[in-house]
């Protein structure tokens, strides 16, 4: 495959966003460079989905740029891939699901087969590739929306807590998967408020509080020294909302 | 996807099996539904049709509806029965020759208690006057057709102006003669038929014909080739041909052989 | 009643002999009104789907008038129809007045707001359960259309029911322009406004009886056939 021009880092400079009157996401900027995996933490409400959404694209700042290196027709949106905390799946087979973004992108239909062959026995669902994706329970779903996001081998992938309500074994299994997601070279860019799935995964932490970004450390000097009053409270869990 | 291709396949299918889409030679006939209601053309097509090879398409309108398809263009042959609607269709050019086929006759019916007492009168005209002074009900077409016209007729003749009376006594059905023979039977109205719907008519309940035989209630139908010069496609040769066997002594005989109950519905007089 | 007795068992007696007219009314009705539904599909959910998706100048008019007509008199779509198909009208010299293909026109437009607003309903609610979904997955205007439809195919169904319930039992618009032309553009419902008229009223109503019960068969099986396909694709 050519070099692609790459479409990291992605710069938001200032970004706001409002909704129902009210101030949601404040002045927050900051840079994503590939490699790292970068984790945003903070409590209930905290805006983290909102903040995902931002850069994913979903959403448009009220104020501020969200801006990538690559220039918008480089088929930027077809490069990176969201996996939502409840991931609406199609109304077919969990096989058809992994196939769908393959065929958007107009991958040859003799080329889909292996891809979703592979994936599905990834995320542990080479079993089950026929039977219909909204009969899976909900941590195969959760594992087959993460593999539908591992078949497009994007550039960058946003998680919105992708193990919330999971038990701990499918929460290893999502957690293998991020893993290998980001060994193919993959950005990661995830919320939770799993502290231990933090420790785990984080590279680095960015922390948000009533919509502003409060701090952002490495993960290591994160847990064991945070700068702010809110960080170590959260940290300690006590930190009201 | 596998389903979506059956789908397409059976409704291509569907569409190539139309029997009637394959290529014969028919025509279009406007008619009235007082013909097909009294069953005639069921009966005399069939040996038409044997002997000709070519299909004939009945289109039961009424006569005024009939005659708009025929200068639409949309009929090939018009037979109905109103001799002065016919012989202006000819004289503006829509068709090419009046030719006549056979007659009935009309006849009042009405309920058995006979409330305006006009049971056995042999004048039509002043039974309805009879029937309008009583104010009893009297179920009119008031569809533009043949019978209806022939009613409207009976009406002036009786110096009575009916749709005065519309929405009281006067019941107006704006149908077919079925359709307001049905009407009347359960209204228990008087009302204008013509013999072969009325005696092919299986709803009668307690109608029973009150008045017959007037002059006036004679009812000829004609046919007419719908005139080639105004509309190119008109299967002229066809159209004729169908003509010339209904006026022929085979046609005319088809005709008078068809009986319901074992009386004759109508009567050929072809020239 | 004793017409009403006399029809139960006319349309139990026609239901079991099957002569050679009723086969051929039947198979006319059947043909006419999938091949009308057909069609209406065919235009109906794209354009349904159009108007819940896209924003265009007079998508909302469109709206209205799709909703509206769903509830379009038969006669007036069968007078617009014949209007256009007469010799004197601007599609005359197709000859299709009096034909099959004619009743298929009038069934098809009677049906195509029914299955257009319907499906322009079910697939609104769909698009918002998917939005953001399949904006993440960065699918294109007409992917989007067609992922819509697919993924709506079982609540489609019920459009396309309707819309087939519409067709088959109406009679005002076949008959103005089929002519109810005996071996050739009779259908059930024409058969029944005939007997009527002749006073038959036992055997109008026994061919009406029969009428539901081809509806009923249809529905039935379609509806089996969905749940047949349904378990193995979601
Ligand atoms: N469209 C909206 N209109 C009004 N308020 C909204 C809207 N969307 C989100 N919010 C509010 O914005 C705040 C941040 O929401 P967000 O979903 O980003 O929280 P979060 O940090 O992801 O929380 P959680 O950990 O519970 O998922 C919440 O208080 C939420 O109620
Ligand atoms: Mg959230």
């Amino acid at each position: 495959m050519a070099e692609r021009e790459a479409i990291l880092p992605l710069r938001l400079e200032g970004v706001c966003f409002d909704a129902g009157g009210k101030r949601l996401i404040e002045d927050v900027s900051f840079g994503l460079r590939a490699g790292k995996r970068s984790v945003i933490l903070g409590p209930n409400g905290a805006g983290k989905s909102l903040l995902l959404r931002l850069c994913h694209g979903l959403l448009s700042p009220s104020a501020g740029t969200i801006s990538w290196a690559a220039p918008e027709g480089a088929g930027r949106a077809h490069r990176q891939a969201m996996v939502f905390q409840r991931p609406v799946l199609l109304r077919r087979s969990a096989a058809a699901n992994v196939a769908y973004p393959l065929r958007l992108r107009g991958v040859p239909a003799r080329e889909r087969g292996a891809r979703v062959e592979e994936a599905l026995a990834r995320a542990g669902l080479g079993a089950k590739s026929k039977q219909a994706a909204r009969s899976l329970s909900g941590g195969e779903q959760q594992r087959l929306a993460m593999a539908r996001a591992w078949v497009m081998a994007p550039e960058v992938l946003f998680l919105d807590e992708p193990t919330a309500n999971l038990d701990p074994a499918a929460t290893r299994a999502i957690e293998t998967l991020i893993g290998d997601v980001h060994a193919s070279g993959a950005k990661i860019v995830m919320t939770t408020h799993d502290l231990g799935q933090a420790r785990r995964l984080a590279d680095e932490i960015l922390f948000l509080h009533r919509g502003r970004l409060l701090e952002r450390a490495e993960a290591a000097a994160f847990f064991s020294k945070p700068r702010t009053a809110e960080a170590s409270a959260f940290l300690k869990g006590d930190l009201a909302w | 996807m596998v389903t979506r291709r059956i789908f397409l396949a059976g409704f291509i299918l569907a569409a190539m099996t139309f029997p009637g889409l394959a290529a014969e030679r028919s025509i279009v006939v406007a008619s009235t539904t007082s013909t097909e209601n009294s069953g005639l053309f069921g009966a005399i097509l069939p040996i038409f049709e044997a002997a000709s090879g070519i299909r004939v398409k009945i289109v039961a309108v009424g006569t005024g509806q009939a005659i708009k398809l025929a200068r639409n263009g949309d009929a090939d042959v018009l037979l109905v029965h109103h001799r002065p609607s016919e012989e202006a269709f000819v004289g503006q050019g829509f068709g090419v020759k009046r030719f006549s086929i056979m007659y009935n006759d009309f006849v009042l019916v009405g309920p058995e208690n006979d409330p305006a007492g006009v049971r056995g009168l042999t004048d039509a005209a002043t039974a309805l006057a009879r029937i309008a002074a009583a104010k009893a009900i009297f179920a009119s077409r008031g569809d533009d057709s043949g019978t209806h016209k022939k009613e409207l007729e009976l009406w002036r003749a009786a110096k009575v102006h009916a749709q005065a009376a519309s929405g009281q006594w006067y019941r107006e059905t704006g149908a077919g003669m079925g359709a307001t023979l049905n009407t009347a039977s359960a209204l228990g109205a008087y009302v204008l038929a013509d013999r072969g719907t009325w005696i092919a008519f299986a709803n009668k309940g307690d109608l029973g014909i009150m008045v017959e035989g007037d002059a006036r209630l004679f009812n000829p139908y004609g046919a007419i080739l719908v005139n080639p010069a105004r509309h190119r496609h008109i299967k002229a040769a066809e159209g004729q041909a169908f003509i010339d066997w209904l006026i022929s002594p085979a046609g005319q005989q088809a005709i008078a052989d068809y009986k319901r109950g074992g009386r004759q519905l109508f009567f050929p007089n072809a020239d | 009643m004793n017409d009403i007795t006399a029809a139960f068992g006319m349309a139990f007696a026609m239901l079991l002999d099957l002569d050679r007219d009723l086969i051929e009314i039947v198979g006319l009705s059947l043909r006419v009104s999938f091949l009308a539904v057909g069609l209406a599909v065919l235009l109906g959910l794209p354009l349904g789907a159009a108007v819940a998706l896209y924003r265009f100048p007079g998508r909302t008019v469109l709206h209205a008038l799709l909703t509206a007509f769903m509830g379009l008199p038969p006669v007036v779509v069968g007078l617009v129809v014949y209007l256009l198909l007469s010799r004197a009208g601007p599609l005359g010299v197709l000859g299709l007045l009096f034909t099959p293909a004619a009743m298929i026109l009038a069934q098809c437009l009677l049906v195509l707001p029914i299955v257009a607003a319907l499906s322009a309903q079910i697939v609104a609610d769909l698009n918002r359960e998917y939005d953001e979904q399949l904006r993440s997955l960065a699918a294109g205007p007409g992917q989007r259309l067609v992922t819509l439809l697919w993924d709506g195919r079982f609540s489609l169904l019920t459009a396309i029911l309707a819309g087939f319930g519409r067709a088959i039992a109406e009679v005002g618009a076949v008959m103005i322009v089929g002519g109810n032309i005996a071996h050739s553009t009779r259908v059930m419902t024409t058969a029944i406004a005939l007997e009527t008229s002749k006073g038959n009223l036992a055997l109008a109503l026994g061919l009406g009886l029969v009428l539901i019960v081809l509806a009923l068969t249809v529905n039935l099986a379609v509806l089996a056939l969905r749940d047949a396909v349904r378990p193995s694709h979601g």
